[in-house]
């Protein structure tokens, strides 16, 4: 992966595209994110940050919130977040 | 019959983000037996009815007949009976399901149970009148077989004249729709060296996953084997192709393959496990642990028409018989991947060694592996059996 794709631009709105969906579901023990022919199990971070890209808020709206909910440095949270969010789209399960 | 494959990949993170591709974990059903687990998808066979006649279709060589299907108020029940038992997702295949004039109520009561929806179609038989339905009633998934990259032979796999155009028309319009289209390219002697060019039209046709699914060789394709087997040259060429385009296209469309079975040195996890992860509703509703489950003689398979399906997954005597490892005799039994593909298929064992509770003979520890090396060699250039009703 090259530099360029590594980041994401702070004013991106990230947001599930058509075809995914985040869902609680008791019976398989949580959330889950269904996509084409996959489920994904999301823990419960990963849950706090796909709850987030409605695309409405911005990139960075989402890092300065999550920031703050979970009292952690924003420099560390927004290179865990790229780095989550940027797996997704390569798999075309999130726009941005 | 597009192949299936369904895995499931867990998003977890070390940190915060890193995506691992590793298997959903499961928590057993509370009170249950400790090897029962929910099912997370479930392929409901609408009809077996079809206009193509793909000679590698996995269908049952005896097809359901119309006067048996489930009617749109049975399947309307078994969904919400699968979203009871923790189902999320549904494939709603065939045959063709273009084939049911209900269609559209089907999906609608899919969508209603809160299951994902995820059509499977040869494309012929749906107008985009109906698509545009399927998508005002929740469709989320829509999956299209293509033959071949190249119309003339194409529609000479499919059986069918003018298919090749129709599928093409029908994928711009589920793309037109923005739902999210996967291409199923069903890989045989006559089609996998162009690999590549079915990637191309993947792309073309905008899909943003494709699978590369090489010929499974149950029902129709068995029959078909010495047709459909590609060479151990084309399949070696056909692996780096794809590794290549992987890279290549890396971020722009997900490219799914495996290796197929007759070539493979492990066997594959079939189903994720009998009885374990995905069941399946034939047309006239008898319920199976997988599609070609019928091929095996002996197995006691209960219909959504006397019970009801969660009953059917805890108690049916064929979703007993292999659940688990208790089944497995050597070299599965003390094998340190047992819990990882279950000792592979337990159709494709009975098909090429008489004995269902044998060893996947794909696998190279099985007794039984010559006779998979032997059969991958044999390459007839017959005409197709197709697949005809």
């Amino acid at each position: 992966m090259n530099e360029a794709a590594s980041v994401i631009a702070a004013d991106a709105r990230p947001r599930l595209p058509r075809g995914v969906r985040l869902v609680h579901n008791e019976a398989q023990g949580g959330w889950v994110l269904l996509a084409p022919e996959r489920v994904f199990k999301a823990d419960a971070i990963s849950v706090e940050v796909l709850k987030r890209c409605t695309g409405e808020a911005t990139f960075a709206a989402i890092v300065n919130d999550l920031a703050e909910a979970f009292k952690a440095p924003r420099e560390r949270i927004q290179a865990d977040v790229t780095t989550m969010l940027r797996g997704l789209a390569d798999k075309r399960l999130l726009e941005l | 019959m597009p192949d299936r494959h369904i895995d499931y990949v867990a998003v977890k993170k070390t940190r915060m983000a890193r995506n691992a591709g590793r298997d959903a974990e499961q928590k057993p059903m509370a009170g249950g037996d400790a090897k029962l687990h929910s099912p997370l998808g479930l392929l409901a066979e609408l009809t077996h009815r079809c206009p193509l006649g793909c000679p590698y279709c996995s269908n049952p060589l005896a097809l359901d007949p119309r006067s048996e299907e489930l009617d749109t108020q049975t399947w309307a029940r078994v969904f919400k009976e699968a979203a009871g038992l923790g189902v999320l997702q549904v494939h709603l295949s065939g045959g063709e399901p273009g084939a049911r004039r209900d269609l559209v109520e089907i999906t609608a009561a899919a969508h209603a149970s809160g299951l994902y929806t995820n059509l499977i179609t040869s494309a012929v038989g749906i107008t985009a009148a109906t698509l545009h339905k399927l998508a005002e009633c929740g469709l989320d998934h829509v999956q299209i077989s293509i033959q071949d990259s190249e119309e003339k032979s194409a529609d000479h796999i499919a059986g069918y004249q003018g298919a090749f155009a129709r599928k093409r028309a029908l994928a711009a319009t589920v793309v037109d729709l923005k739902i999210p289209l996967t291409v199923n390219a069903v890989m045989h002697r006559a089609n996998i060296d162009h690999l590549e060019d079915m990637v191309a039209l993947a792309l073309a046709l905008g899909a943003s996953r494709v699978e590369i699914a090489h010929a499974q060789y149950y029902g129709w394709a068995l029959k078909n084997r010495s047709a459909l087997m590609p060479t151990e040259e084309q399949v070696r060429r056909a692996a780096a192709t794809v590794e290549e385009l992987r890279r290549k296209h890396h971020g722009e469309i997900v490219i799914d393959a495996v290796v197929p079975d007759y070539h493979a040195r492990l066997p594959k996890p079939c189903v994720g496990g009998w009885g374990r992860r995905s069941l399946n509703v034939t047309p006239s509703g008898k319920v199976l642990p997988c599609h070609a489950a019928e091929s095996i003689p002996g197995l006691e398979f209960w219909s959504v028409r006397e019970h009801a399906l969660a009953d059917i997954w805890a108690h049916s005597p064929a979703f007993k018989a292999f659940r688990g490892t208790d089944w497995m005799r050597e070299p599965c039994l003390s094998c340190a991947r047992r819990d990882i593909d279950f000792g592979g298929c337990r159709c494709q064992a009975f098909a090429l060694t008489g004995d269902a509770r044998a060893t996947d003979p794909v696998c190279h520890l099985a007794p039984g592996h010559d006779i998979v090396q032997r059969l991958a060699a044999v390459q007839d250039d017959v005409p197709y059996a197709y697949r005809r009703q």
